[in-house]
């Protein structure tokens, strides 16, 4: 099994480690759940050890007060500036499980370049809509997790929704609605890579603001580059890597790393020359 | 320059959240998340 997958299943079960919830059909209440993680991870779901930042930053934000967090926004920009979409790409459960899904073989679809655009204007409402859309007592909603989250339709509202003899009666309209977005994006999950990261994440939207400024990122040595394209068909997110490593699309999965036969592609640190980015082609790899 | 740039965001982002948890912003993220959210499963 790849570093990669490794990391991400220990994420996903670090994330969601409280096996009694499970069990017991109850959520996590300790003081973990002050802590806000870096990814999308529903914070009702039955397992959840910490706090979804969008869930959380929505509740402050739809609150009387209309509270913007610094500290959900200062975490954020932590795991951004730090390392980009690496976050996406290595420690998202969600993610994982679309991945996972995309390893079923199927017909294989390419996304409409414009649909990638999508999460902006997601990550935008959801940040406004609660400030904006308010009750008569001034009131907002989190209407990102209301109508469109499916990995809280997925971790919270299937196995309290189905499982919980109190909220089963409750279950309405607007559960079925959001059942069907994810059923809908298992679907789409099987045929195009990662879709939910790619068209609506808006924690995805505000990691891609980083990715070409974070301290950990991508650089290619023109010294090596043939611009044989191997990169660039191996991305899973489409991008074309040679002319920008960093795009916002990159979730860091380091496949196009793995898979240059030349070595000119690598990650860079604080102070020393990119790893790998010294000098020219060596002569075992000209071969 | 671009790792100044990503060191001084991260130093404004530890910022940001040591000023959210001077706030007090944590207790409010810890209240809202040991309670069931009704609107993830989709029913508020």
């Amino acid at each position: 099994m790849e570093k990669r997958r490794i990391v991400q299943l220990f994420s996903a079960l670090l994330n969601n480690a409280y096996i009694k919830g499970f069990a017991t059909l109850s959520i996590y209440q300790g003081q973990g759940k002050a802590v806000c993680v870096p990814v999308l991870n529903c914070y009702s779901c039955p397992g959840a050890l910490g706090s979804c930042p969008v869930g959380s930053a929505q509740f402050l934000l739809a609150s009387y007060k209309h509270q913007v967090s610094l500290y959900i926004a200062g975490i954020l920009t932590l795991a951004g500036a730090s390392s980009g979409r690496l976050v996406c790409g290595w420690l998202c459960p969600f993610g994982l499980l679309q991945e996972l899904l995309n390893k079923i073989p199927s017909p294989r679809w390419q996304l409409a370049p414009v649909l990638k655009w999508l999460k902006y204007l997601v990550l935008i409402l959801t940040l406004l809509l609660p400030i904006l859309w308010v009750n008569s007592a001034g009131l907002g909603s989190p209407y990102f997790c209301k109508y469109l989250c499916p990995a809280g339709t997925l971790e919270a509202g299937l196995p309290l929704g189905l499982g919980s003899g109190q909220l089963h009666p409750l279950l309405g309209a607007l559960y079925y609605w959001k059942l069907a977005l994810l059923i809908l994006l298992v679907a789409a999950s099987i045929m195009i890579f990662r879709p939910f990261c790619r068209i609506i994440c808006p924690l995805g939207a505000f990691y891609a603001l980083f990715n070409s400024i974070s301290l950990w990122r991508l650089e290619i040595n023109p010294a090596r580059c043939v611009s044989c394209g191997i990169c660039t068909n191996i991305c899973p997110m489409e991008i074309q890597v040679t002319e920008n490593p960093n795009h916002p699309e990159c979730i860091r999965c380091m496949r196009c790393t793995q898979n240059c036969p030349f070595e000119a592609i690598a990650y860079t640190r604080i102070n020393p020359a990119p790893i790998g980015l010294t000098g020219e082609i060596p002569e075992d790899l000209r071969t | 320059m671009k790792n100044r740039v990503s060191i001084l965001i991260i130093i404004f982002g530890c910022l940001l959240t040591g000023a959210g948890l001077w706030r007090g912003e944590a207790g409010a993220v810890l209240l809202k998340g040991i309670r069931i959210c009704l609107e993830c499963i989709g029913i508020g």
